[in-house]
């Protein structure tokens, strides 16, 4: 197997895991911290990207675009939580499912009204289509460098914001024991809609790096949302090193195992049969990492210590 | 006393059976809502502007045209076609896109002795065992396209070529179709998830395996995703990428650049020069404002099919005389030459062609030549059809 090939589809799959990070970050906090199962946060990925498309569109920038949809998506994200969220925190789990998984119905069907079923196609401004060549022979597209690096910066905004912030200390004991922080006088309402919006931001922005690649459609962020909530559950919920590292493992092993997966079985049994047994063992491939990895540590890889 | 009940019976039945019918009632399903209605949409609208081509009336009877959307799902296709034929008592079935949507409703509508007339879906068992003398497909069948696309890339002498489709039944087949007729080697043959949006570690793969060219069937969405990334990644123009069913007036409008320079082989493009074409897409354009896809062009050929069996038939009351003229497809058609095999399936040119930037500044097809002339599917030979 080509070594320089390796490296390349590790590149692929680094920043398949950044993106899933910034998915899970979110994901993780507000499960860990207020409990709350939160189906709907595939939607965040799809309102990021639809915002992002539209403010580029409008202020014919990308940069500008992006400027604009971030604090966009912190302000959906209060909002969400107020109206919503709020309401669910001391129901049980099957409820906020319930609830969670209408608001996934509700942001389709709005998207639809208000920018039609159809999906969009969003270009890159010439400074971010070129490639460069990294690994020799193998141009690397820019902007997927640069999801690499928005995604590495992000992770280490939030590991310095968790680990050397008031509010990070607050986030923290919040996912150990919430009703101890509301016992110790903090305003744990505020810092329920701030964590929120926070993880709104968070897969705001993973839509918005999504949409020059992809299409922006409905529904468009929960196949990501499955494997957000894999990477929570390797990574043990509520913590977003936990997060982190999970994120990148799953990201590479759906990589590299799509890719190589079927040249691999191509060696033990016939083509016809690899070609069918490859793609779809490859799919379930982050299933079963998960299974094994949570026969060894049910609690995940970095558990936060809860109750 | 039973002998004359049975009798009554019988008197009943006859007067129920419609009477060879004054109107001429046809059901066109397609898709029209979700994602896919970019494709249905414009089908219906040329059905119309078929319909409008012939004053409203198929065969200078009076018509009447129910329309329905599948919604692009089996189980909703089978009961439009199970209303359509019970309760509005239609003597034609048209449209369908997708595959496994006409494979759901074949043998409820053929048995039923209802016409069914694809409007693009062309699945290789009803071609094959499967066929039926009820059923005319007036769009293509799915291995025709790559089919051409393997002798083209045989005939330009290319060594080697590595190609990318979903891992669905229409993928399989296609490539099926492509190795019939390509005689290089394949040095990759990758098969993908259905909807997969991200291609960038297929692409890593490929230019590492050094093709001299690239073969992909990825309809709609999933080709648009897929050529994008390729320009991203700096290969096209470097690695020749040749397409069947990818590269269309519905793709192209969201792949701009990313397209230009890329090969395909169809039936039809808009730029086809007889005379039943050129009005047909300067008269779409005009009024929806686009230029039609071959979808659409499909759908015009329906209607022109529909009045021009009926009005050799003398209406719709004779089946079998119907059937006759059905069988004829002498109608006038987008496609210029045009006739049905053994199968109900057509005979026609398969021509190569490639997308490039025109002097007004649109994204279209332009027609290279002929690849195959007066092709007829491989799956003919296996239908044992009575005539």
């Amino acid at each position: 197997m080509d070594p320089l090939l390796l490296l390349e589809q590790a590149f692929n799959g680094l920043q398949f895991g950044v993106m899933l990070f910034l998915i899970a970050a979110g994901l993780t906090l507000v499960f860990g911290i207020m409990d709350l199962v939160n189906l709907a946060h595939g939607s965040l990925v799809m309102i990021g990207a639809y915002l992002a498309t539209t403010f580029i569109g409008w202020t014919d920038s990308f940069i500008l675009g992006l400027l604009l949809a971030i604090p966009a998506m912190f302000l959906v994200g209060v909002v969400v939580e107020v109206i919503v969220l709020r309401t669910l925190y001391l129901r049980n789990h099957l409820d906020q499912v319930l609830a969670t998984f209408g608001l996934i119905l509700f942001f389709n069907e709005i998207i639809r009204i208000i920018w039609g079923p159809i999906s969009l196609y969003s270009g890159l401004p010439d400074y971010l289509s070129g490639h460069v060549e990294i690994i020799p022979g193998a141009p690397y597209p820019v902007f997927r460098l640069l999801i690499i690096a928005v995604g590495l910066l992000v992770a280490l905004a939030i590991y310095l914001i968790v680990a050397r912030t008031r509010l990070g200390m607050l986030i923290r004991a919040g996912a150990s024991n919430n009703e101890m922080v509301g016992a110790l006088g903090i305003d744990i309402k505020l810092l329920f809609t701030l964590v929120f919006a926070l993880g709104a931001v968070f897969a705001g922005l993973a839509g918005m790096m999504l949409g020059p690649l992809t299409s922006v459609e409905p529904g468009m962020g929960e196949p990501l949302l499955i494997l957000a909530f894999v990477v929570i559950i390797i990574g043990g919920i509520g913590s977003i090193r936990g997060a982190f590292v999970a994120a990148i493992v799953v990201g590479m092993v759906d990589t590299v195992g799509r890719v190589f997966l079927p040249v691999v079985l191509r060696a033990f049994v016939s083509d016809a049969a690899a070609d069918t047994a490859g793609p779809a063992l490859a799919s379930m491939l982050i299933y079963i990492l998960m299974a094994a990895i949570l026969v060894v540590r049910p609690r995940g890889l970095f558990p936060a210590r809860t109750g | 006393m039973s002998k004359r009940i049975l009798a009554l019976a019988a008197a009943v039945a006859v007067a129920a059976t419609p009477v060879a019918a004054e109107t001429v009632k046809v059901g066109f399903i397609t898709t029209l809502s979700g994602p896919a209605g970019i494709i249905g949409k414009p089908m219906k609208n040329a059905f119309e502007l078929g319909m409008e081509h012939v004053g409203g009336k198929l065969g200078g009877m009076d018509t009447e045209i129910i329309y329905g959307d599948d919604q692009r799902k089996p189980d909703v296709a089978k009961q439009l076609a199970n209303k359509l034929i019970k309760r509005d008592r239609v003597h034609f079935i048209a449209g369908i896109i997708w595959s496994n949507l006409l494979m759901a409703i074949h043998a409820p509508v053929t048995r039923s002795n209802t016409f069914l007339i694809s409007s693009n879906a062309g699945p290789s068992p009803i071609a094959g065992k499967r066929c039926s003398d009820n059923f005319f497909n007036v769009a293509f069948q799915n291995d025709m396209m790559p089919e051409a696309m393997g002798k083209y890339l045989s005939e330009k002498g290319i060594k080697n070529v590595y190609t990318l489709s979903p891992n669905y039944q229409a993928g399989k087949d296609m490539i099926k179709g492509f190795k019939r007729y390509y005689k290089g080697k394949m040095i990759g043959e990758v098969y993908t998830k259905l909807g997969q949006k991200d291609y960038q570690a297929e692409i890593s793969a490929l230019r590492a395996a050094k093709p001299e060219a690239v073969f992909i069937f990825l309809p709609g969405g999933m080709g648009i995703n897929f050529m994008k990334q390729y320009a991203q990644a700096g290969l096209r123009g470097k690695l020749p990428l040749y397409t069947a069913y990818s590269v269309d007036a519905i793709t192209l409008p969201a792949l701009k650049d990313a397209a230009l320079g890329i090969y395909g082989a169809q039936h039809w493009t808009p730029d086809l020069g007889n005379s039943v074409s050129r009005r047909f897409v300067a008269e779409y354009q005009k009024k929806y404002g686009k230029t039609p896809s071959f979808y659409a062009a499909q759908a015009y050929d329906t209607v022109m099919f529909l009045d021009h069996a009926i009005r050799q038939a003398g209406g719709v009351g004779d089946r079998a005389k119907l059937r006759t003229a059905m069988r004829a497809g002498d109608f006038p058609t987008t496609r210029g030459s045009f006739k049905f095999n053994t199968n109900h399936f057509p005979v026609q040119n398969i021509y190569l062609r490639q997308a490039i930037k025109n002097d007004k500044g649109a994204y279209v097809n332009q027609t290279k030549g002929v690849i195959l002339s007066a092709h007829g599917d491989s799956y003919a030979k296996d239908c044992k059809m009575k005539r």
